[in-house]
């Protein structure tokens, strides 16, 4: 018995002595200068030319740096590893002045020669890069890409020396700046290491192993345990180290939000990806200094099958949208901050406000339904809402049933798929109304707009209209941009007057950040430069 | 014994054969492919990616090849994350999985065998009732609830250990424990039960009368009789502890073969989802063996 109570005095004291004020790895990370970051999802890979996500934007962020990069508040197009750049007065010749101080981190030279041959590397069809239609402004690239011309050196760019590039666009791209900053694409490989790890121009290739990375950014790639962590530290070959303030990231790829909820409150976290709906009402309530929620570049819409028998009337999809309370669905449903979207393109896209505004008018609605020939919602078939499985699309969906039931007395009923069958029957247009999600790639109305050309991958509504790809086309090839963005308008405004969406929300990314992240600004893209960002620590 | 085993194994191969099979047609009869995004892929580099992982020859040439792979031991490569084969992810994962499980089994034999030994020795006793009432909540908590339960107190109020992740030592506690206790409660049923029929049979009678300890009788004469219906649980216990992590692994953020087990088959990861079912297969038919022939030195009665 005597053993036992002394085996017990000591279980206490380890308990209440040792861990009881245990520090936990947020304080010692800030000590260390090392951000402890959530990122969601396993990368796919830290290819920039292979990968698609935006997950896997953040740890190639912190590995590479473009020829512009971005200004950490604004974002606008800042020298990055070129120290300046000129445009030809026509726009469609870029000349890049790479710096004689940008290095890889092997101690390489950072050459022209880099991004010409990174750039054949990803237009090259045999690697299946998903994402270099990104590069297609440059001249020849949609043909290298799609394999009709098979002479790489025919693309628009050009190593005029060591340290001068000339990109020669197709026509001028009045956002190739903010593209070159904001997206990976852009950004060149160490072609001699991906040489040396496997054929560079098919998949697979194990460069981006910690032991083979090398890379032009801030940080290297120091460590990667597959769905644990990925560590990067501090480039000491990079151009500006001596501006670097962190000594390294953790990218911590938590899959599930509760977990990552959990895992910021038990102090293992400076910042999470995301916070479950639940919890932002409580957040706002107890904690407002912790929860963050910034506009984001993205518009969440439904798609409407244009050639669906009871959907061909543009009255019909008009009056399914006037009797939408998007206002009502922000605030009652999604709650985090969203704003109800009247528009495709979200406000204010550097500059670009949609004029052509829907609008939330039952009595309006009734009417265009009753002019279509269904008075009342009668002889207009039951609305199938068709959407990938997840508690809030559901949510979403269920209002929406509701506000047309209510507003139009028209039925709707609900078909949830799991995420690549959804993908399947949206493709095949095997649907009548469908959710759907657009993240902008760059700030541009460009990148929301060109979805819905009559030819675009990304369209799947069954919408085609000529004058709406003319007008698409032109903006694309417009040199003035007062032009280009009245050719935009025209769009837009023909878009919703056709109606081939139904606009729901524009998103906003809702999360938690550790109160002693410094430099951490708040932008449409959420990205955040990891070269200016600090640690400091707070009072409790 | 050689011969018994030699000939189980035999077995194996066509039950492995059959496993590869039904999996690898099964996974390509779901619609969606490996390369389907929300963002629309050009169809000249889907063909080309197709093209790559061999995807554009006829199903079953793809099964003649997949086969010839699989009787080299190679298991492909996974189309998800372009830079591994299903071997490495395999091999780096697996480990993980093996120890949080064989924590969690150890964790379960000692408390449940535990549980249900100190319940039969009193049988409708307070203790038998409570050592019971324990294993019945143990049953019907679910790992989902278990977990972040065990996470709100051990790591949130009491900042014992962390919430999540696989870095130290004590990041294994939690997850252990939470996997561990709905097995300890199964077994410590098993074993009230198993007991409980060896200590009335007459050997342990006559045991008692001849003056044996309470001590001796237990871990001497029935124990071994006691745990045979628990070692009948173990092998289907085994796998299922490893096979179902899945859960424990994304609650705890663990980065073991569960997980990808379940995400794999959401990615239309073909070559991932087939070579893990192959893999489970192994394991599954591996402790079976383990099992009837740990049943047999336990049980003279029985014969192979």
């Amino acid at each position: 018995m005597k053993l036992l109570n002394v085996l017990l005095v000591l279980v206490a004291l380890a308990v209440f002595s040792g861990c009881g004020k245990r520090e936990t790895r947020v304080d010692v990370a800030i000590r260390e200068q090392i951000l402890l970051y959530g990122n969601k999802s396993e990368p796919q890979d830290l290819d920039p030319h292979v990968v698609q996500g935006t997950g896997e934007h953040q740890i190639i962020s912190a590995l590479l740096e473009g020829l512009v990069a971005e200004d950490p508040k604004t974002l606008d197009p800042v020298p990055g590893l070129a120290e300046r750049w000129e445009i030809s007065p026509d726009g469609k010749v870029y000349t890049f002045h790479i710096r004689a101080t940008a290095k890889w981190s092997n101690g390489d030279a950072v050459t022209a020669d880099d991004f010409v041959k990174s750039y054949r590397r990803i237009l090259t069809p045999s690697l299946g890069s998903l994402y270099s239609y990104m590069l297609h402004p440059l001249k020849n690239a949609k043909a290298i890409s799609e394999g009709k011309i098979t002479d790489s050196t025919q693309l628009g760019a050009r190593a005029v020396d060591a340290r001068t590039l000339e990109l020669t666009l197709e026509c001028p791209t009045s956002y190739l700046l903010n593209s070159m900053a904001s997206h990976y694409t852009w950004w060149a490989v160490h072609m001699p290491t991906v040489e040396k790890h496997g054929d560079p121009y098919k998949p697979g290739n194990k460069w981006t192993r910690p032991e083979n990375y090398v890379g032009n950014g801030p940080f290297i790639l120091t460590e990667w345990v597959p769905n644990s962590v990925i560590r990067v530290r501090k480039n000491t070959n990079y151009w500006d180290a001596a501006n670097v303030r962190l000594n390294g990231i953790d990218f911590l790829p938590i899959e599930s939000v509760d977990s990552e909820e959990r895992s910021f409150r038990a102090g293992q976290l400076h910042r999470t990806e995301e916070l479950p709906n639940g919890k932002i009402d409580a957040y706002r309530k107890d904690n407002p200094k912790l929860l963050r929620i910034d506009d984001f570049l993205g518009n969440y819409y439904y798609r409407v099958n244009v050639g669906h028998a009871a959907l061909k009337d543009k009255r019909v999809r008009h009056a399914l949208s006037q009797a939408l309370d998007r206002q009502a669905i922000v605030d009652t449903v999604t709650r985090g901050g969203q704003r109800p979207a009247f528009a495709f393109t979200p406000p204010n896209t550097v500059g670009y406000t949609s004029r052509a505004q829907l609008k939330f008018d039952v009595e309006g609605a009734k009417k265009l339904l009753a002019d279509a020939g269904y008075p009342g919602g009668k002889g207009l078939p039951p609305v199938e809402i068709h959407y990938n499985t997840s508690e809030n699309h559901r949510a979403i969906a269920e209002a929406i049933q509701q506000m047309w039931k209510k507003n139009l007395g028209v039925d709707a009923t609900l078909r949830n798929e799991e995420w690549k069958v959804y993908l399947d029957t949206q493709t095949a247009t095997n649907y009548m109304v469908s959710r759907a999600g657009w993240i902008g790639d760059y700030p541009d109305p460009n990148t929301f707009l060109e979805t819905f050309l009559s030819y675009s991958g990304n369209n799947r509504t069954g919408f085609a209209n000529p004058e709406y790809d003319r007008l698409v086309n032109a903006a694309a090839c417009a040199n003035d941009p007062k032009a280009r963005y009245e050719l935009f308008q025209q769009a837009e405004a023909l878009l919703l007057d056709e109606l081939p969406l139904l606009p729901i929300y524009f998103y906003t990314r809702v999360y938690l950040l550790h109160p002693s992240v410094q430099n951490w600004f708040a932008n449409y893209q959420d990205h955040h430069p990891f070269k200016y960002v600090y640690l400091e620590a707070t009072a409790k | 014994m050689f011969r018994f085993i030699a000939a189980r194994l035999l077995q194996t191969i066509p039950v492995l054969f059959v496993v590869a099979t039904l999996t690898f047609f099964m996974v390509r009869l779901v619609p969606g492919g490996p390369f389907d995004a929300e963002r629309n892929v050009p169809p000249e580099i889907k063909r080309e990616l197709e093209a790559y992982y061999g995807l554009d020859k006829p199903v079953f040439q793809q099964y003649l090849d997949y086969l010839g792979r699989l009787v080299r031991g190679d298991l492909g490569p996974s189309y998800k994350f372009a830079n591994r084969s299903v071997n490495e992810m395999i091999a780096s994962t697996f480990p993980v999985s093996l120890q949080l499980g064989g924590m969690a089994l150890g964790l379960a034999l000692l408390l449940g065998i535990t549980a249900g030994v100190i319940a039969a020795l009193r049988p409708n006793s307070a203790l038998d009732y409570t050592a019971s009432g324990i294993s019945m909540m143990g049953i019907c908590l679910p790992t989902f609830v278990l977990g972040p339960l065990f996470i709100l107190v051990f790591a949130l109020n009491l900042r014992w250990v962390n919430a999540s992740g696989w870095f130290d030592s004590a990041d294994r506690i939690l997850p252990a424990a939470t996997l561990g206790i709905a097995y300890a409660a199964y077994i410590a049923r098993l074993t009230r039960g198993g007991m409980l029929e060896i200590l009335s049979q007459d050997f342990i009678r006559t045991a008692r009368a001849k003056g044996a300890s309470e001590a001796r009788i237990i871990f001497r004469h029935s124990l071994r009789g006691g745990l045979l219906p628990v070692v009948s649980y173990l092998g289907p216990a085994a796998a299922g502890i490893l096979t179902g992590s899945f859960v424990i692994e994304t609650i705890f953020q663990i980065p073991g073969l569960g997980r990808h087990f379940v995400t794999s088959a959401f990615n239309r990861d073909f070559t991932m989802v087939t070579g893990i079912v192959i893999f489970y297969a192994v394991l599954i038919v591996f402790f079976n063996l383990l099992v009837d022939i740990v049943q047999i030195w336990l049980n003279p009665k029985l014969k192979y």
